[in-house]
């Protein structure tokens, strides 16, 4: 496909693998923020031809890993209502709660379906009139716009049966939390290109001021990952902390002011609960009062669910860059992507799951890039 | 979950802001995606698409800079070439 299959050349690939390491006079830990872009990296096995001079530790980029679970519970009470349809996209279906999945309330006769787009979710609601729906609305600064959008088409449609549990999240607070805490040991981020495509640059700029870590917006094939970690490294090397992009042909400076505007007339920014990370202020994504009739939680009354994570899963230290997957002892025993524990075993694109596929002797693939 | 596909946009349908579709070819399988996001966008555009809504234009010039700098770059140059050298 153009503007994908060009970006996976070997030789040049290569090429940026020895320029890392002509350029790096000693190792440094970087960050890449995406779960996408986690798993390219494990795909491609780019971070085991970038040691030692680059350690890469794998970020909490992955809206399916950080729903925390009272959220997943809101989802099962939901979805096991009668004369309710729940529209939800695919990687959710397995997320652990607190008493099973969505793919359980399915099977028991739950009317879950699959989506690939919000708006479908819309459509969805026109059709069938004499049914409630309710989008699950996951994701980041990605994914809200299109969440947005479909609110709005359904008030400007003038439905009624169409609500949203909603559990967006924001990027730029979480990096500035795991850059307080003290034992982090990043010291500089490929931040998520599609996230920047819709937020541009310019709350990275304080970030990378303060903690003094260079942050590069970057893309998500090799010779992205592979050109952005080249271009963190050259300003370790030479002592800078400033934001680049990388992702130049998606992402402006200023990102995308259209998705940027009906996102926020429709979103407000709240407290959210990050599973593994815990509680960070301003990190998610309310409606607004004005939208309230499209709250599922309002219109259904749903009650509140606890957090808890289960004892023995150490996705917490996974997700703040502390600890590798394998490093967890249920890691491929108790905790498989068919029988997940946590949430980064779920996701394709959790760090637990992009270990799984690519690191374990039994599944192990030949690695692209020999 | 943040994927996003890189397509060319076929023909373009509507022109309300909030329900402006293309169809979108994505190497080969063509499937609708909102235009809300990028209002300027014309037929032959390659653009970004995510959960069915598209998000960005691609830069055609800005796309070809990393060949370019790849095929330029010296293996066996010296360390600490500043940072303002890599197109970004
Ligand atoms: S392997 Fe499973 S239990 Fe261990 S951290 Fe990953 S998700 Fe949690």
């Amino acid at each position: 496909m153009k503007f994908l299959d060009e970006y996976r050349s070997v030789p040049m690939a290569k090429k940026l693998v020895r320029q890392i390491h002509q350029r790096t006079s000693r190792t440094w830990t970087l960050m890449e923020m995406c779960g996408g872009q986690t798993h390219a990296i494990m795909k491609a096995g780019l971070d085991d031809l970038l040691s030692p001079c680059i350690r890469l530790v794998h970020g909490p980029g992955c809206p399916v890993c950080v729903t925390p679970m009272h959220v997943v519970d809101e989802a099962l009470d939901l979805a096991s209502r009668p004369g309710l349809v729940f529209a939800s996209f695919g990687d959710m279906l397995r997320v652990p709660g607190s008493h099973g999945d969505l793919r359980g309330v399915k099977a028991a006769g739950g009317d879950v379906r699959v989506v690939y787009c919000p708006l479908e979710a819309v459509k969805m609601a026109i059709q069938n009139p004499s049914l409630e729906v309710v989008f699950f609305g996951i994701g980041f600064e990605t994914t809200a716009p299109a969440t947005a959008l479909a609110v709005l088409q359904a008030r400007q449609a003038g439905i009624r049966n169409f609500s949203l549990l909603v559990s967006h999240v924001l990027v730029p607070p979480a990096i500035e939390t795991l850059l307080a805490d003290p034992d982090c040991t990043i010291q500089g981020f490929l931040a998520a290109g599609h996230v920047c495509a819709v937020m541009g640059c310019t709350e990275y700029v304080p970030i990378a001021d303060r903690f003094k870590v260079p942050i590069v917006v970057t893309g998500f094939e090799p010779l992205d990952l592979l050109q952005g970690i080249l271009m963190a490294v050259t300003q370790l090397e030479a002592n800078h902390a400033q934001v680049e992009i990388q992702y130049s042909r998606v992402v402006r400076q200023d990102g995308n002011a259209a998705a940027r505007t009906l996102m926020e007339s429709v979103f407000e920014r709240i407290s959210a609960n990050w599973r593994g990370l815990g509680e960070i202020p301003a990190s998610g994504l309310g409606l607004r009062a004005e939208f309230s009739a499209f709250d599922a939680r309002k219109k259904f009354r749903l009650q509140k669910f606890e957090d808890f994570d289960p004892v023995e899963c150490i996705s917490g230290l996974i997700l703040r860059g502390l600890r590798k997957p394998v490093e967890c002892p249920c890691f491929g025993a108790s905790c498989t992507p068919e029988f997940p524990l946590g949430a980064t075993m779920v996701s394709e694109e959790g760090a637990c799951a992009a270990y799984y596929r690519y690191r374990t002797p039994s599944t192990s693939v030949p690695h692209p890039l020999p | 979950m943040c994927l996003a596909v890189p397509g060319q946009i076929e023909s373009i349908h509507g022109n309300e802001p909030l329900t402006r579709m293309a169809r979108v070819n994505f190497g080969g399988v063509v499937r609708d995606a909102s235009l809300a996001f990028i209002p300027e966008a014309k037929p032959g555009d390659f653009i970004i698409v995510h959960v069915g809504c598209a998000l960005s234009v691609i830069d055609q010039a800005e796309a070809q800079k990393i060949f370019q700098w790849i095929h330029e770059m010296q293996d066996g140059a010296s360390k600490g070439r500043p940072s303002n050298e890599i197109p970004g």
